[in-house]
């Protein structure tokens, strides 16, 4: 029995241990926020934050969670009415088409920007590797930007 | 919308029924057109007051509108676009609109199966232009149901009636009653006999104006369900292993180690189709259900399958590149033949030739394939993310042999498609499996089952000849062509129409050239092929528009003065393919000047840099790009900034275009950059995005400007205009920059080691 947080609550998982965070989390907790796109971590449409970080979930084993706090972007809101920045700034630059990479894209930014608070476009050419398929990362950059800016003010 | 504006004359076909029943060819196969459905449009109708005017308005006691979409959402944005129509005619506040998505709807008559909704499916950018009169009709029908119900409540004639914001005025009586509050009345009246007319154009106050994406918040939050999201009572997990070696088949298989996997719960072979012919799944294999994803994923690596040797295992790309131009040294099909080509082409001053390559690429939308299946008795439900609602069904029919009419199928909204959904191979695989085992089941792919069972978008070697005459005049033109057709195992295709799909006849410069020929030969390589975003336009624009930059180079022109004379030789031009029936040359110049104002393209440039550009119009739309780029000594390429252009006719749902025009340019040139299907011994190589590497933010420039160029008040298709011209104006920037002619798709390294070496 592995013992974590996810989204501020407890949760015990009593399956296969090597299950990836992703599965666990989709299957078992039916929170389908958190995207499976390539199983290799290259893409990050399933990352999460684990103890305030951003990680791919797909290269997580729940067995590493023991004592662990998990957030998904079910979790990432401050309440329904009220958006993160990075999902304000997301909303306010129309960032996603078919959305499917958006909430683990989304995940990557609010930890980049713990980082690099007010960032350059270099400092997002390399730390943001997230893959859109669509092709949005000319809205992305500017959500990013845009994040900046409404965390600062919130401050 | 009941079909409102058809349902009282029955059974009397007028032009106004064929646009709720033509089936488009490409989406709805054997979709027969039937009759419409008036009588059951009419025995539908509310007896009693109900919220509901017709399918696709729900107009609630506060005044919120819900407005039904019948289209597949797969980002596009037409779940935003198609009501913001119908809430222009039926005259509310978009603040007051929520979206409901709409399951298949489809009848049957005496001629066969037809559709209830109107025609539904995404593919060839029609997903708007298919809907723009209809949606428009369904949103003024409404209005004016509104209106005939107040004016009978008020007992005033119905042209002293109007509307304002959803609310219904009568000033001569002094009345006023919101939509929420006539709504019951009105959905009890008859049909009106024809569609009400439309509003004149510049009194829109939500079509043509910017307008964000309906469904932003709940993406974002992580609320939207995509369909491998599907989760229902007694779900059951699978994922099959399919034939490594394209066309290969099952000779035995040992499934003990994966049965005894904790959570498998059954293991089965999985029947494909014969090598050749038509697909109804891509591949034979064997399926793994289990209680979860990772169980099956498990189970699936611990079986072991014994293959039989396939047709296609020595199959490979070099074979394939090789056997082209074997086949390029010799005739083949002309399909096309205008003028003297051969006369021409003697007489010329001097001729210019190159061959160029374009690629097998996978369609690696970043939702892999995936299909919800519940098939009982005498039922099946299908919930799937598809471009193809009806293909769903009739995958669903073929494989269960229930009648379409108890098959219901629901779109979920799609993790990208780009055409590959087009097909519904994933729904078969779904329903053969719950079929067998009774249960409801979730398939899943996964990236690599994704990436390797594909409908590829066809590779090709084009071989293009030009005649100029002694003043640089192009006289004659020819391309010649061998390449894997996509129509490769389409049922009853004659090998004499394979190139249908690879060549459009009518493409630039055709008008334009007196002597004009185009060949085909095509080669059998056992790779399926599909529609990928754009088709054939992507390839034929990359080589079309490099050659005219080759053309203008060697005989001393500029390449835009060279293009603008070419485009300027007609005013107007016959279209016989998607797109047409008609293509405006300058429409294609008016781009074309203005990127190249807007990236200053006479400048000169210091060394190391450059600016190229190119135009095409696809499926009725019109685009341009300018791109300049810098490359470094050792060939470093970084795109320095991309000025984007497209002309749709009139941009419905600006945002949503300017969204197209940038995503399209950037799916362009990421795949022009470094995206490859290969084949060894009859194999996929490319497995996930470690060999398959999409562009990353790091690679779009910050100076991306996207221009909306309207033109009149027909809005054409968005989704696949932008991307043809954007790799030709890529390649024609390095070669402005450094001299190296990348005349082969992907650029991958060919950049560093033209100049290192």
């Amino acid at each position: 029995m592995i013992t974590f947080q996810v989204n501020g609550k407890d949760v015990q998982f009593d399956g296969d241990p090597d299950t990836r965070l992703l599965w666990a989390l989709r299957d078992n907790l039916q929170l389908t926020g958190t995207k499976y796109g390539c199983g290799i971590g290259r893409c990050g449409s399933c990352t999460v934050h684990i103890d305030g970080k951003a990680r791919r979930a797909c290269m997580t084993s729940v067995s590493n969670l023991q004592g662990k706090s998990v957030t998904t972007i079910e979790g990432l809101a401050i309440n329904d009415e009220t958006l993160h920045p990075v999902q304000q700034a997301w909303l306010e630059a129309d960032v996603p088409q078919c959305g499917y990479c958006q909430p683990g894209l989304i995940m990557a930014t609010v930890d980049f920007l713990e980082k690099h608070p007010s960032p350059s476009d270099t400092d997002i050419n390399e730390n943001i590797d997230n893959l859109c398929r669509c092709g949005t990362y000319v809205r992305v950059r500017r959500a990013i930007h845009l994040a900046a800016e409404l965390t600062a003010k919130a401050k | 919308m009941r079909i409102r504006n058809q349902a009282s004359k029955q059974h009397e076909p007028d032009l106004s029924k064929r646009r709720f029943l033509i089936a488009g060819a490409t989406l709805s196969g054997s979709f027969l057109v039937g009759l419409p459905l008036v009588s059951m449009a009419a025995a539908e109708q509310a007896s009693e007051g109900s919220s509901q005017i017709g399918y696709f308005i729900n107009i609630l006691e506060n005044g919120d509108v819900i407005i039904g979409n019948n289209q597949p959402e797969i980002g596009q944005g037409l779940r935003t676009t198609l009501p913001m129509l119908v809430a222009e005619e039926l005259d509310i506040e978009w603040e007051r609109v929520r979206i409901e998505s709409m399951p298949l709807g489809i009848v049957k008559t005496a001629d066969g199966y037809t559709w209830k909704y109107g025609p539904q499916g995404v593919g060839g950018s029609t997903g708007l232009t298919n809907n723009w009169t209809h949606m428009r009709e369904v949103g003024a029908t409404g209005r004016l149901m509104l209106l005939q119900a107040a004016a009978q409540l008020w007992d005033v004639p119905v042209e002293q009636c109007t509307t304002r914001l959803g609310v219904v005025i009568c000033e001569s009586a002094g009345k006023k009653a919101s939509y929420g509050e006539l709504v019951k009345l009105a959905s009890t009246l008859p049909l009106p006999e024809t569609a009400p007319p439309l509003k004149a154009m510049d009194g829109y106050r939500i079509v043509g104006k910017p307008h964000h994406n309906m469904e932003v918040r709940d993406i974002i939050t992580g609320k939207t369900k995509f369909g491998s999201d599907t989760q229902m009572p007694g779900m059951r997990y699978a994922v099959i292993l399919r034939s490594p070696v394209l066309n290969g088949t099952v000779a035995s298989f040992d499934d003990s180690a994966a049965r005894a996997v904790n959570g498998v719960l059954d293991v089965f072979e999985v029947e494909g189709p014969a090598p050749g012919a038509p697909y109804h799944i891509l591949a034979h294999g064997v399926a793994v259900v289990a209680d979860s994803t990772w169980a099956a994923i498990e189970g699936r690596k611990a079986l072991s399958v014994k293959w039989n040797e396939s047709p296609s295992r020595n199959d490979s790309s070099e074979k394939f590149w090789k056997e082209n131009l074997e086949m390029l040294s010799g005739d083949g099909q002309v399909v096309h033949d205008q003028g003297d080509f051969p006369s021409a082409l003697s007489e010329a001053k001097s001729v210019i030739r190159h061959t160029y390559e374009v690629p097998f690429v996978s369609h690696a939308p970043l939702e892999p394939q995936n299909c919800y299946a519940w098939v009982q008795e005498d039922k099946v439900h299908v919930i799937a993310p598809t471009q193809s609602p009806s293909g769903a069904s009739r995958s669903a029919n073929a494989v269960t042999g229930i009648d379409r009419l108890d098959i219901k199928v629901d779109m979920a909204r799609s993790g990208g498609a780009f055409g590959r959904r087009l097909t519904t191979d994933y729904v078969s695989e779904a329903c053969i499996i719950s079929k067998k085992t009774g249960w409801p089941i979730q398939l899943v792919w996964t990236r690599d089952d994704d990436m390797r069972n594909d409908f590829y978008r066809p590779g090709g070697t084009h071989e293009l000849v030009a005649g100029l005459d002694d003043s640089g005049k192009v006289m004659a033109w020819s391309q010649r062509l061998a390449s894997g057709s996509k129509y490769y195992r389409r049922p009853n295709m004659p090998d004499e129409d394979l190139w249908k799909a690879e060549l459009y006849p009518d493409d630039f410069p055709k008008a334009m050239v007196d002597n004009y020929r185009l060949e085909y030969f095509h080669n059998a390589i056992g790779l399926p092929r599909g529609s990928w975003r754009g088709p054939a336009h992507v390839a034929n624009g990359f080589v079309i528009q490099s050659f005219l930059d080759e053309i203008a180079h060697e005989s001393g022109q500029d390449p835009l003065a060279l293009r603008l004379e070419l485009l300027g030789r007609t005013e107007e031009q016959e279209y016989s393919g998607h797109g047409g029936p008609k293509m405006t040359p300058g429409r294609l110049t008016r781009l074309l000047k203005f990127v190249s104002e807007q990236i200053d393209y006479k400048r000169e440039r210091p060394k190391g840099r450059g600016v190229g550009i190119a135009t095409h119009f696809t499926f009725g739309g019109y685009a341009a790009h300018a791109i300049e780029v810098s490359v470094t000594d050792n060939g470093e390429l970084t795109i320095e900034r991309i000025v984007a252009a497209i002309d749709c006719g009139y941009a419905v749902n600006p945002n949503a275009v300017e969204a197209q025009l940038q995503g399209g340019t950037i799916d362009a040139l990421s795949t022009a950059l470094e995206l490859e299907i290969t084949v060894r011994d009859g194999q996929v190589v490319q497995k996930n995005f470690n060999n398959y590497p999409l562009m990353k933010i790091d690679q779009v420039p910050a100076l991306f400007e996207a221009h909306i160029l309207n033109y009149d008040a027909t809005p054409t298709g968005v989704g696949e205009i932008p991307l043809a011209p954007a790799a030709p104006a890529l390649t024609n920037a390095i070669f402005n920059a450094t001299g190296v002619r990348i005349r082969r798709l992907p650029i991958a390294d060919q950049l560093r080691n033209a100049m290192t070496a």
